[in-house]
């Protein structure tokens, strides 16, 4: 097992009171697998990645749990310890490609800074490095493109950009946190083949943060749904999109539009909002919106049961009901 | 780029012009007649008449300032109506001590304004963020010549530290080369000479950088803040890099261009002479010697002074831009975008 993570709260904490970002999560990563994380905004699944990077700004903090990568409980490492880890064993790719390269340095620069952190060898050898990664990820004429700024390339470049110099030092864990959202189709689809591919190549796991449920079904093995930061459902990709068990999934699966649905249905929408994080009600943070909603509900917390391989925190499932909901 | 350097070089030419017009008919309207200054009080009419007559100031105030650039573009701007030296005497004569002291003052404000502002937006809110800015509020709020005579009470009344006027002690004087005694001083090898015009600097140019570090610790503090909030900074962290290096490699350098920018308006303001500070450290720069002269209506020295001034305002100005040119890859002066 590579990545375990084990009860993680992270919570921010602010004038107006303590928001828990992440409620008590736990889930295992296995070397070379893809887990992708589901949530809409505010669901936790970015703070849930900046925890295991240790990259949470103020007022934000690891309230409780642990996050073991390779046994190594990251919470409890040193900054240096924790410096040695990140962007070599565990690398990190960011939503939004536009900004997240430095402008005023060369991107062969960037890249480099990197290898050298991490690795010992020369500067010529991390060029020659980072010429050959850009050309993995797909950059053409890599040694010409090596020498442009950040902003001589296109968003899709930039993100083939992030993406290598993510993969530098051969990672054995690459959290990509919305690596597609800013991008448009065709190169969604582009990137979502490289990050593909280099889990084939590097035999690397993959934690993909997204809220796009398309990306979840191209690329992942398996699925965490997150609601105002607790595990939902959890699930293979395969179970999660032709049995999804939870009132939630079920609602997000039929908020998708339909290419061959002829009819002149209106898109099914998830009534009302998701609640305010301050004043979280006491049971199921879903239960005002859902269509099955008890009265016990509203008052208790269901727990994360397991039912035939897949996870699911709901009450309908908790009198051995066994696929209380059917998918349409 | 050498394009751009050209058209902004020549575009000092209106400016100057500018300037020198309402430099001069300020002088003329505004300050009173300067021939019975210049002859003294006892001076007959007919003494003064001749006096003014011989100096063009009978002339309409548009044939006046004709002359006046006639002159200037061959390089004469005239002689001081005091000493009857040339006037680009009496400003080379000065201006080196005024440079002196500028560009060391700058560089005492650039480094702690910088290393302060820094500090505070790195430990936001800290103590540290709070006794920074209580000093950048002291620097800006306090008077220049008040912080000065303060300073000269301290280290050389009470404690004969540093002396606390003139630029070194005459005995020790280099010879003129450059007129910057720092420079010279070290051309020559005369250790002792540097080592006593360092000292004669060190008090004025504290008492001048206060308020320069002040302005440039809150601009750094502000663009630091701003640039810490970035993505890439986050991606720089993401690296695995150390922390001190992430703020200045990849934080500071990119907040740079707005810190440089107030260190070249400093500067120009600087350089256009300080007029307290040298005053209560009797540093003979051209700020008080201007201002003496403008009090005495010596107009050809107020006239070279100001148009130098305005000259090397603008010079600064382009050379920040561009410095920002090579801070910043995305600025570029030429109409070809890459």
């Amino acid at each position: 097992m590579l990545l375990e993570v084990k009860n993680l709260s992270t919570e921010f904490q602010l004038k107006r009171g303590i928001i828990k970002a992440v409620d008590d999560i736990s889930f295992t990563l296995d070397k070379g697998e893809i887990l992708a994380i589901v949530g809409e905004s505010g669901s936790g699944k970015s703070v849930t990645s900046h925890s295991i990077m240790g990259l949470l700004q103020k007022p934000g903090r690891i309230s409780g749990g642990e996050i073991l990568f390779k046994s190594r409980n990251l919470n409890k490492l040193s900054r240096k310890e924790l410096q040695k880890i990140r962007g070599n064993q565990i690398s990190m790719i960011f939503q939004e490609p536009m900004t997240s390269l430095n402008p005023v340095w060369r991107i062969k620069d960037q890249i480099i800074e990197s290898i050298t952190t991490h690795m010992q060898v020369s500067q010529k050898e991390a060029l020659a490095r980072t010429i050959a990664m850009l050309d993995t990820v797909g950059i053409p004429s890599p040694a010409q493109r090596a020498n442009d700024y950040p902003h001589q390339m296109s968003g899709g470049m930039r993100q083939r950009v992030m993406t290598a110099m993510a993969l530098a030092c051969g990672p054995e864990l690459l959290i990509a946190d919305e690596p597609t959202t800013a991008l448009d189709v065709t190169i969604q689809a582009q990137i979502l083949e490289l990050l593909y591919r280099m889990r084939e190549k590097f035999q690397m796991a993959v934690l993909l943060i997204t809220h796009d449920l398309g990306v979840v079904s191209e690329a992942a093995d398996r699925v965490i749904v997150m609601y105002c930061g607790k595990i939902m459902e959890e699930a293979d990709v395969r179970s999660l999109f032709t049995r999804p068990l939870h009132p939630y999934t079920v609602g997000l699966l039929q908020s998708i539009p339909q290419i061959d649905d002829d009819s002149d249905k209106r898109l099914y929408m998830i009534k009302g909002m998701v609640p305010n994080p301050l004043t979280m009600p006491p049971g199921c943070p879903f239960s005002d919106r859902c269509d099955h909603s008890m009265e016990r509900c509203t008052k208790e917390m269901p727990e994360l049961k397991e039912i035939a391989g897949q996870k699911v925190r709901c009450f309908l499932f908790e009198e051995g009901e066994g696929g209380g909901l059917g998918a349409k | 780029m050498l394009k751009y350097i050209i058209k902004r070089i020549l575009m000092l030419i209106p400016v100057l012009i500018g300037v020198s017009i309402i430099v001069f008919l300020i002088m003329r309207v505004f300050s009173p007649d300067p021939a019975p200054i210049v002859l003294g009080q006892h001076a007959t009419q007919e003494a003064a008449e001749a006096w003014r007559q011989a100096n063009g100031l009978n002339d309409p105030i548009y044939l006046q300032y004709w002359h006046y650039l006639q002159g200037a573009l061959t390089g004469n701007l005239g002689t001081s109506y005091y000493t009857k030296t040339p006037v680009i005497k009496e400003i080379m004569a000065r201006f080196p001590a005024t440079i002196e002291l500028a560009v060391v003052a700058i560089i005492l404000a650039s480094f702690f304004g910088i290393l302060i502002g820094v500090i505070s937006a790195v430990k936001k809110n800290s103590i540290f963020d709070n006794a920074g800015m209580l000093l950048a509020l002291i620097g800006v709020s306090m008077p220049i010549f008040w912080l000065g005579i303060l300073l000269i009470i301290f280290f050389s009344g009470t404690l004969h530290w540093l002396p606390s006027n003139g630029r070194i002690n005459p005995l020790l004087e280099p010879i003129h080369i450059t007129g910057f005694y720092l420079i010279d001083s070290l051309i020559t090898g005369n250790i002792s000479a540097f080592a006593d015009a360092l000292r004669h600097l060190i008090l004025p140019a504290s008492a001048l950088a206060m308020y320069s570090m002040a302005i440039i610790t809150r601009m750094t503090r502000s663009s630091m803040l701003d640039t810490l909030q970035q993505d890439f900074i986050r991606t720089a962290r993401a690296k695995g890099i150390a922390e001190g290096r992430v703020i200045v490699r990849h934080g500071l350098r990119n907040g740079l261009i707005p810190i440089v920018t107030v260190i070249g308006l400093q500067l120009g303001s600087l350089l256009g002479g300080a007029v307290l500070t040298e005053t209560v450290f009797s540093w003979p720069g051209i700020g008080a010697y201007t201002v003496t002269c403008i009090l005495k209506s010596d107009f050809p020295v107020v006239q070279g002074v100001v148009l130098l001034v305005a000259a090397i305002f603008v010079l600064v100005n382009l050379i920040v831009d561009v410095i920002y040119a090579f801070l910043d890859p995305r600025i570029k002066y030429s109409k070809k975008e890459v």
